[in-house]
């Protein structure tokens, strides 16, 4: 009785109040999303998308309890048995999953659907966790390193065959753990170069340009840094491999299928193809910016109402509250769910294992990615990725994953006295 | 062991929360450009066209109004029908025409309007009415087209027709757009912007497949359509009709005036036309058909075809002369056949006799007289002065240029200036003997059926006249008109001259005119030969009735049909007796004038 009295206390209620926060403004804009003036229902009505997803939040909550009510201890002892069986759903969803828009990534239960690959994610998690945990596991050494990118890349690459590209970009998220946890800087400073290089590639009409600044940059550091022989040779690689990258990027780009490299190019001119794959970035855009300062007022969104916004009720659900809630309601959406994000990493600091801190890392890191990504390709700043805003998208798979995810963490961080282990 | 690498990711989160808070801010609130464009997506303006004016003849009867036709609009997805036939039955098409259609509509959009059955008349409609609710995905929308009761008056009515791209271009103020439909000719043309009313305009949401969502803002930016006005034309219906019977199978014009107050009463051109032919879907096929008749259906020619005015115009001659002293009623010339041709009439001849005898030689040296007033010692300058003074005293009578009544196009004729005969004969190398011929109203002069109607109104009205036109109220209200239209124009020959002229003109009637003559109504006329250098002369009257309370001037052109006294005297008096005795006791006349064919 004490140890339960102790561990409700010990509840992070700031991270469920913006949670609770988070799931009910979604709601509220599904129902905006699928509102119809003509045919009013009501937000309750469970033929439209606000009364399903008022069942599945519902049965969060009941997810949420079993979790609350279950012994801490499982969620570690049983984290590999919990990899191991959506690694094994991953692997024969490309053979009975059902087919929608080219993808097999939907397990079909009588009326009941669910994607295997959001629910991966916490069982990925919680093996990363695991495995982590034990005293002798360090990201500066090579061997350690390959270990936890084969725990990421195993379900990456199941998905990849359904094919779900950007379910499965997400678990690149992990490696944001994976840099709190010791991974040496130099992959960061690298990859985040690539991106910018690539970016600047792709966006740069002119290659030369580019060419002169990577070079100017080069001669710089090698000009403020020391002057050894090594360095300077090293740099100067760097450089001209940068160079080469610059080049062969147009090539690989242009290998690329399609519509991906549609994609990307739309970044850059939404207006290259606005009926087509510019479509939906450019009416995102429209409904977002024709929100104004203090949005149109609820239900009053023209653009998601009016079905211009495809995809509005899932992954283009940020429209809606841009639309109706204008640049005000952006604004409290995008602090909860960086205010979530920081107390999450506080929390995850104030873990006393290894577990539970890689854990509520790992936590952090998808929500930062699908948050992120997901907004950012709402308003043009990212290609277009299928990736749901948590908490917020309609669907049942998005919201019991991400609490489950979320609630996993609450409920080891509630008991961190209990969790003795070996912290470094 | 990384304690800074907790603060890096805290501060990283942080910096990607002001960045998409900053780009949320340049989209959302620094640039509306994004509403501009929400609002092309959703929200579309859809013009409300007012209901165009009517026209009514002077005693009320309806001349043009709004036909309203039906256009049935099917939305394929809406739309089903269990019973085929019996919907083709109902609906009058045949099956293929529904397949047809339902087809296209489909191609066109499933969600979409498209029409089914186009142009389904009032009667048609009040069959379908009924069943309409028994189809879903049917409805009716109605647009009007003009329509005319009696096919009468098309030249002066006009007619309307889609705005061309010059017209939109000078339309500035951008009140028309592509598509839209105006006055192009007639009373339409001229009165386009009293009879348009204002377009209404209403804000309706569609959604992205463009299927209608109800009003923007409840209606908060709608403006209502207003109708156009309502005008009363001068034109007397039933005149107009019997008019343009009697011109049937002939070609030219009959202008008649009300004397006191300018109003044509009826204005003919023949050959004619139904005016209801130039409405609707047929407009274009039927114009090209009007426009490459070679009868020139389309040439409005009470206004636009100009004549040689020929002997009437010794009038004129004979009013100016009295005015400037030159001639009094006493002065006599004699039928000098060697200065010009004439026909045989007892010689000399004073006013009178010329005017009842239409005495060319007379005109021949009363002009002399009045042109050659010896201010100059130099002939050819003396004639110059001559001419331009008396020039002037011409244009008084509305002649030499358009009158300027509400129609567009009208021609106004001429009268030479000095300036003409230098230019084709030299500065001081032409003389009287160069221009005589303007003394019996031929040469170099022309003159339109109207200003030629217009002189039987000054003849009638002792010397004023008011600008002739179409139109004498605007929604009712006589002060709606052009002021100019109110304006007594002097034409600066006092009253007293017109007593021998009017005696002289109901003389002639006897004389030259006798067919014209009608036992209890008294007619002041004169006879006129245009000369037409292409076939047989045309036939020219122009007269005013009762002479001593005149109603009604006219001016008759029947081209073709010889010398004056025959279908043009006929005529006008067959009009002059339908306008004031409202029918026609001598139905020998009437049958000589519809039987007379001068194509």
């Amino acid at each position: 009785m004490r140890q339960d009295d102790l561990y409700i206390n010990k509840i992070d209620w700031i991270s469920i109040l913006i949670y609770a926060t988070l799931v009910c403004i979604g709601w509220f804009n599904i129902y905006a999303a699928v509102y119809d003036e003509q045919a009013a229902k009501s937000i309750f009505d469970f033929s439209i998308n606000s009364g399903k997803q008022l069942v599945w939040i519902g049965t969060a909550v009941l997810l949420i309890t079993i979790i609350m009510v279950a012994d801490y201890r499982l969620f570690e002892n049983l984290s590999l048995v919990f990899y191991g069986i959506f690694v094994f759903f991953l692997l024969i969803t490309p053979f009975f999953g059902k087919e929608i828009n080219g993808q097999r990534a939907w397990f079909e239960l009588g009326s009941f659907r669910l994607q295997p690959a959001e629910f991966a994610k916490f069982a990925t998690a919680l093996a990363l966790a695991k495995f982590m945990e034990r005293p002798s596991f360090d990201l500066s050494q090579t061997k350690y390193q390959l270990q936890a990118v084969a725990i990421i890349m195993i379900p990456v690459a199941l998905i990849m065959l359904q094919p779900d590209t950007g379910s499965a970009m997400v678990y690149s998220a992990f490696f944001i753990m994976m840099y709190r946890e010791g991974m040496p800087q130099r992959y960061y400073v690298l990859a985040l170069t690539l991106i910018a290089v690539s970016l600047l590639a792709l966006g740069i009409e002119n290659n030369l340009y580019l060419v002169i600044a990577i070079a100017a940059v080069v001669l710089l550091i090698i000009l403020l840094g020391k002057k050894s022989i090594s360095r300077i040779i090293s740099l100067s690689l760097i450089g001209v491999l940068a160079i080469g990258y610059v080049y062969s990027l147009e090539y690989v780009v242009s290998k690329l299928p399609q519509h991906q490299q549609n994609r990307i190019m739309v970044l850059f001119d939404p207006d290259l193809d606005p009926l087509g794959v510019g479509w939906n970035v450019t009416q995102s855009k429209i409904a977002i910016g024709s929100g104004g300062f203090l949005g149109k007022g609820y239900l009053e969104g023209t653009q998601t109402k009016f079905d211009f916004v495809p995809e509005q009720h899932t992954d283009f659900i940020f429209c809606t509250l841009g639309e109706e809630f204008g640049w005000t309601g952006s604004f409290v959406v995008i602090i909860l769910f960086c205010a979530l994000l920081i107390r999450l990493i506080f929390l995850a600091e104030r873990q006393k294992t290894r577990f539970s801190r890689v854990y509520g890392y790992c936590v952090v890191s998808i929500l930062l990615f699908h948050f992120m990504i997901n907004i950012a390709m709402t308003i043009g700043l990212f290609p277009v990725v299928g990736i749901p805003l948590p908490f917020f998208s309609y669907g049942g798979s998005s919201l019991w994953s991400f609490t489950i995810l979320l609630f996993i963490f609450i409920k080891l961080d509630s008991h961190r006295i209990q969790l003795l282990g070996r912290m470094n | 062991m990384n304690d800074k690498r907790p603060i890096v990711l805290i501060i990283a989160i942080a910096l990607i929360g002001i960045i998409l808070l900053t780009k949320l801010f340049l989209i959302q609130v620094a640039d509306d450009s994004f509403l501009k464009r929400a609002e092309r997506n959703a929200v579309q303006r859809l013009v409300d066209h007012p209901y165009r004016g009517l026209v009514y003849d002077r005693t009320g009867k309806i001349l043009v109004y709004n036909n309203p036709l039906f256009d049935l609009m099917i939305i394929p997805k809406e739309f089903s029908v269990q019973d085929t036939a019996r919907f083709c039955e109902i609906f009058n098409i045949s099956k293929e025409h529904l397949i047809e259609g339902y087809t296209a509509a489909r191609k066109y959009s499933s969600v979409k309007p498209s029409p089914l059955i186009k142009q389904i008349s009032t009667t048609e409609f009040a069959k379908i009415q009924d069943f309409l609710i028994d189809y879903p995905g049917l409805f009716v929308t109605t647009r009007s087209v003009r329509s005319y009761p009696q096919p009468v008056a098309a030249s002066a009515l006009g007619y309307i027709g889609e705005i061309s791209a010059r017209q939109l271009e000078r339309d500035t103020v951008k009140y028309y757009r592509q598509g839209d439909f105006v006055g192009l000719a007639g009373l339409e043309g001229f009165y386009e912007k009293e009879l348009r009313g204002v377009k209404g305009v209403k804000y309706k949401m569609v959604n992205v497949k463009g299927v209608d969502k109800g009003s923007f803002k409840n209606g908060e930016y709608d403006t209502a359509s207003v109708a156009g006005h309502n005008l009363t034309s001068t034109i007397d219906l039933d005149l107009q009709q019997y008019g343009e019977k009697l011109m049937g199978g002939k070609v030219g014009s009959v202008v008649a005036i009300e004397p006191k107050t300018g109003e044509i009463l009826a204005m003919i051109s023949a050959p004619t036309y139904d005016p209801n032919i130039l409405t609707g879907s047929q407009f274009g096929a039927n114009y090209m058909n009007l426009n490459r008749d070679e009868s020139k259906p389309l040439f409005n020619r009470p206004i636009m075809a100009t004549y040689p005015p020929g002997s009437i115009f010794k009038i004129v001659q004979s009013l100016i002369g009295l005015q400037m002293g030159v001639l009094t009623p006493n002065t006599t010339y004699a039928c000098n056949r060697s200065l010009v041709a004439c026909h045989n009439h007892p010689s000399p001849v004073n006013l009178f006799g010329a005017i009842r005898n239409s005495c060319n030689p007379y005109y021949h040296q009363a002009y002399r007289a009045m042109i050659n007033r010896e201010v100059s010692s130099n002939t050819f300058k003396d004639t110059q002065i001559g001419l331009d003074q008396w020039r002037d005293k011409v244009l008084a009578f509305g002649l030499g240029g358009p009158l300027g009544l509400d129609m567009n196009n009208e021609k106004g004729g001429s009268i030479p200036t000095s300036n003409y005969y230098d230019r084709v004969y030299g500065q001081g190398r032409w003389r009287y003997s160069t221009i005589y011929s303007l003394s019996i109203g031929q040469g170099e002069m022309m003159v339109t059926p109207l200003q030629m109607a217009n002189l039987a109104a000054i003849f009638a009205n002792k010397g004023y006249y008011y600008t002739p036109h179409l139109i004498k109220a605007i929604d009712g209200d006589p002060t709606g008109i052009n002021p100019e239209y109110r304006t007594k124009r002097e034409v600066g020959v006092d009253a007293h001259h017109f007593d021998l002229i009017q005696e002289a003109m109901a003389e002639a009637i006897y004389g030259t005119a006798a067919r014209a003559a009608i036992s209890d109504i008294r007619i002041a006329g004169k006879t006129g030969t245009a000369q037409n250098p292409h076939g047989e002369d045309h036939s020219v009257f122009i007269a005013f009735a009762p002479k001593d309370d005149p109603k009604i001037a006219i001016a008759v052109y029947v081209e073709n049909a010889g010398w004056g006294g025959r279908a043009a005297a006929s005529t006008a008096s067959l009009m002059i007796e339908k306008y004031i005795r409202g029918e026609i006791t001598r139905p020998a006349l009437e049958e000589y004038v519809l039987a007379g064919k001068f194509m």
